[in-house]
């Protein structure tokens, strides 16, 4: 298409306030012009207030320029330059980018993490502190004819950098768009009717307040050829901010699978028609023919349903799942397996593996827009070769986009752990006493060498210096001992010097476990509680030291909320978790499968040596905060 | 048809005056409610319908809007109801088998029945006076400029109890309808509604368009190109289009003052010709005369069974599907000669003016 033609199809932000002029005449007609004069107050407030949502919208666009292999758009969500875009917007351009914004400038930019399935990148934009950006609004309020416009770079008309604004309504929400292969899977997405045409993809879809609800990407394309017939998509942004925090981290993140598939019944219930027993949906008692009633808190109606609620959840990620069988309601939590192996990840982003095609997707109806990406597929992973000021900025390593900033992310955390739990330099033995539920008296004392833990049932020990897989103990905890030798090590020595440890992301965490084994638990209320929007988002630490792996979910204060140790892959993991006092823990509880272990009240923890190398009281922590 | 320059104005005013005095009672069309609700409530009246189709770019899915209580959805006539099974599946999820009652073909309107009740649904006006008009449709033409919402299964992007999808837009231009798809004219030349927003999407046609105030104004057509520039083209029929169609296929509507067919625009049938075609079968079925209807117009002027159709009014006419096509550009009154082959040989018939009739019985 003529470059002439397609010119046309920008709408300047003026417009946009004659757009609403037209609508304030209230009348049916514009036969009825109405004078300048008789213009409301409150209609020109409301005009003023759409023109700035649309300038500072217009300031957290991003032109993104992936040299010959074309470009596309962004928005900055931050400060500090980091933008969302999408994965096929980047993928041509490997790991360095040219970014132009509004004020002008051109601006040096360096991928940080991809979500190929969600067709989502994370790029950082560099030479700033104060990058202009747009706030992330809460999507599920979203409601089908409110106003949105979209900013971005059609066509890559935006020379000068400044974007262009195509005004609408959302026209659908909670839209399913077929994957081209197993990637490029839009669910959940936001229809809009502003006109999203090639090179809008990746840029910002704002609310009339000019806040983020979504991330452009795709179209239905017909009869006209790849230009707008007013069917446009976006990414939406609470899907955005559930793979944030992986996409901060570097990674090359997956999404999620629940290990089972559904169909419809003849009665019209959504019920299991096939579950691997090697998921953790099966261990938790889910089984064939069983009715899905929700998931993650929303409701599962149709089979759509379930492929949207999934098709919004990182690989890794724990919800709730409620579901029926003989009318008994039950609730569990469920752990979601990835989609792809890693090794599938890395060759699909290579463009090993994309002889998927995305132009020519399987799935009616729809095509996966690549707007803005006439490089296609089978392109060779150009050379890194990083301008000046990205130096340092990229490092290369298997599952990751970009482990630079892994590492980022992982220092951020332990100086927040650092900063939370001071705690003196030395390898003393640490002893946690206090009571059972039932009164009776426990003790547990970590060393660098061994971990001892003495129970009203008995007394067990590992072995801190060998694999920590051997035999978990205490028995039925799942490996509490090795849980805990873990943690104390990564609180004195820090996530550098323990094991292989890498900043996993964020999952949702409920300040109060949500019931995980209740029949009842959930069913009075419609959803299942704590969904992973309402819950609170918190950063995970994941160590890996032999074959055992755990992860420590870390809160903004940088307390260590729990950990989740696995002896062995594809088992359940012992679960801890810590009640934050104002040192460390008061609490904790231990869970194993669908078990509770036991509930821990900690009254002290000693963990400074006294002069005979014996802990002491007078260099005890108390638990509680309080003075000895 | 109902031109009315210079009423618009007093019409307009009746229609707003009732819409007020009876939304309540219909619980349509609130005054005041927000672009939202007002989608909000349109779409529960618009089903999604999946039929024949899916082969060669032609979708196998449209949409049809809820006009009686008892289930009755208008819709475009297309292949997609060219079946057996014609599944309705409502806002809420519920799915249908649907029935098709009847069309009208210069129109290009079917009406389907559904078995449910209690559906929410527009209730069309019985007469063209827009005096009845129910206050959940626009009462009477609206005027260009006006603000509207299309809403339709656009792209089949809807499935079950998910949304049809909502498009904002303006009346363009209220002008009379000159489309063809391919090489064929679109047999309605009456006013349609210009649409600045793109309602020509596979499965659009048959949506609904609202004005603000959440009553129907018309119903979206089929993906048509203009026949002067070949563009592609977003219109919608009006509702009172809709309305004399759906009465007309019910049986009440050539008969009733106001609602015949357009003295301006043309019958649709060869039958009323009094000529029987061999059943159409085929893709381009060869316009082979069954046989003739004793005391036609087309018996008078000489035509027989199997005379093969060349021509109308020397433009030659190579299928079934064309006759009806070149015919229903004619108007009433206008003359028909049929050139046929007869034996190897080419014999002109002279049937006369084009006569009026009523629907498709």
């Amino acid at each position: 298409m003529s470059r002439r033609s397609s010119g046309r199809l920008a709408l300047p932000a003026r417009l946009a306030g004659f757009f609403l002029a037209a609508l304030s005449c209230g009348g049916l007609s514009l036969d009825n012009a109405c004078d300048a004069a008789e213009i409301s107050p409150a209609v020109r407030a409301a005009e003023r207030a759409r023109i700035e949502a649309m300038a500072g919208a217009s300031k957290a666009a991003v032109a993104i320029f992936a040299g010959e292999a074309g470009g596309g758009s962004g928005v900055l969500v931050s400060a500090d330059g980091y933008a969302l875009t999408n994965f096929h917007v980047v993928q041509p351009a490997g790991v360095a980018m040219k970014c132009g914004l509004s004020d002008g400038r051109l601006y040096d930019a360096v991928l940080v993490g991809l979500d190929p399935t969600g067709d989502v990148a994370l790029i950082k934009l560099v030479g700033r502190d104060d990058f202009p950006f747009a706030e992330i609004a809460d999507s599920d309020l979203v409601e089908v004819g409110d106003f949105c416009f979209a900013a971005g770079n059609p066509f890559l008309l935006a020379t000068d950098f400044r974007p262009s604004i195509s005004a609408g309504i959302v026209s659908g929400t909670r839209r399913y768009q077929f994957p081209a292969g197993t990637i490029l899977e839009y669910a959940d997405c936001l229809q809009v009717d502003a006109a999203i045409n090639p090179g809008n993809s990746g840029g910002g879809l704002f609310d009339a307040e000019g806040r983020v609800i979504g991330v452009n990407g795709r179209a239905s394309f017909e009869k006209r050829g790849r230009v707008n017939v007013g069917v446009g998509y976006a990414i939406s942004s609470n899907q955005l901010r559930q793979f944030l925090g992986c996409l901060k981290g570097g990674r090359l993140v997956d999404h999620a699978t629940l290990g089972a598939t559904v169909a419809t019944a003849d009665d019209g219930r959504v019920v299991v028609s096939d579950i691997l027993e090697s998921s953790d949906a099966y261990r938790r008692g889910l089984r064939y023919d069983d009715e899905v009633v929700a998931l993650a808190g929303r409701p599962v109606r149709t089979v759509n349903a379930l492929k949207n609620i999934l098709g919004t959840l990182p690989a890794g990620w724990r919800v709730p799942l409620v579901y029926r069988r003989s009318g008994r309601r039950r609730e569990i939590l469920v752990r979601l397996a990835g989609l792809h192996t890693s090794g599938e990840l890395a060759k699909i982003v290579s463009g090993g593996a994309e002889a998927e095609n995305p132009e020519a997707p399987p799935g009616r109806p729809g095509d996966p827009g690549k707007p803005g990406d006439p490089g296609q597929g089978g392109a060779t992973k150009p050379e890194v070769v990083l301008p000046a000021a990205l130096s340092g900025l990229y490092e290369p390593r298997n599952g990751f986009t970009n482990f630079h900033f892994n590492v980022v992310e992982r220092d951020r955390v332990a100086r927040g752990m650092a900063a939370r739990h001071p705690l003196p330099a030395g390898k003393a033995p640490w002893v946690i006493s206090g009571r059972l539920e039932k009164g009776q008296p426990f003790r547990i004392e970590i060393s660098n060498r061994q971990a001892t833990i003495d129970l009203p049932t008995g007394t067990s020990s590992i072995d801190a210096t060998a694999d920590l897989d051997a035999t978990p103990a205490p028995p039925g905890s799942g490996g509490l001992l090795a849980a805990l030798v873990l943690w104390r090590r990564l609180l004195l020595d820090g996530p550098a010097a323990t094991g292989r440890t890498t900043y996993w992301g964020t999952v949702p965490h409920w300040s109060t476990e949500p019931p995980s084994g209740g029949p009842d638990a959930a069913a009075d209320s419609g959803a299942a509680p704590g969904t992973p929007g309402g819950a609170m988002l918190v950063d995970v630490l994941d160590t890996a030291a032999a074959a055992v792996e755990g992860r420590f979910l870390v809160a903004d204060d940088g307390f260590v909320l729990g950990i989740d140790l696995w002896p062995t892959p594809d088992a359940d993991p012992c679960e801890v978790r810590f009640t934050p006092g104002d040192g460390l823990p008061t609490a904790m509880e231990v869970r194993h499968g669908d078990e509770v272990f036991g509930r821990f009240t900690i009254e002290r923890i000693d963990i400074e040596a006294t002069a005979d190398g014996e802990p002491g009281a007078e260099a005890g922590v108390p638990a509680d905060g309080g003075t000895t | 048809m109902n031109r009315f320059p210079g009423r618009d104005g007093p019409r307009l005013r009746r229609a707003i005056v009732l819409a007020g005095l009876l939304t309540t009672l219909v619980g349509a069309a609130v005054p005041g409610a927000t672009p939202e609700e007002t989608i909000a409530g349109a779409a529960r009246r618009v089903v999604k319908l999946y039929g024949a189709g899916g082969v060669r770019g032609l979708e196998a899915y449209q949409t049809g809007i809820l006009v009686s209580p008892d289930g009755h959805i208008v819709t475009v006539l297309s292949t997609v109801l060219d079946s057996e099974a014609i599944d309705c599946v409502l806002d809420d999820g519920r799915r249908y088998p649907a029935t098709l009652l009847g069309a009208d073909p210069r129109r290009e309107l079917a009406v389907l029945s559904i078995a449910g009740e209690d559906l929410p649904f527009y209730p069309l006006p019985a007469t063209d006076e827009p005096a009845t008009a129910e206050p959940a449709v626009a009462g009477g033409r609206i005027a260009a400029g006006t603000r509207v919402f299309a809403l339709s299964n656009l792209f089949g992007v809807a499935v079950g109890d998910e949304r049809v999808s909502a498009q904002h837009g303006v009346v363009s231009a209220v002008v009379p309808l000159e489309a063809r798809r391919g090489a064929h004219e679109a047999p309605y030349r009456g006013d349609v509604y210009i649409l600045d927003c793109t309602t020509s999407n596979p499965g659009s046609a048959g949506g609904a368009l609202v004005d603000w105030r959440g009553r129907l104004v018309g119903m979206l057509g089929k993906e048509l190109r203009a026949t002067a520039t070949g563009v592609w083209l977003n219109y919608a029929l009006p509702t009172e289009e809709v309305a004399r169609g759906y009465r007309g296929v019910l049986g009440a509507g050539p008969d009733q003052p106001g609602t015949g067919p357009d003295p301006d625009s043309a019958p649709y049938d060869v039958a009323l010709l009094g000529i029987v075609l061999v059943p159409d079968l085929l893709d381009k079925t060869p316009p082979f005369v069954e046989s003739i209807r004793g005391g036609s117009s087309a018996a008078r002027a000489g035509l027989r069974a199997d005379d093969l159709l060349v021509a109308l009014n020397g433009r030659s006419v190579a299928s079934r599907a064309a006759v009806q096509q070149r015919l229903a550009t004619l108007a009433v009154g206008d003359p028909v000669q049929v050139t046929v082959i007869r034996n190897g040989s080419i014999v002109e018939c002279d049937l006369g003016p084009k006569p009026e009739a009523g629907l498709k019985p």
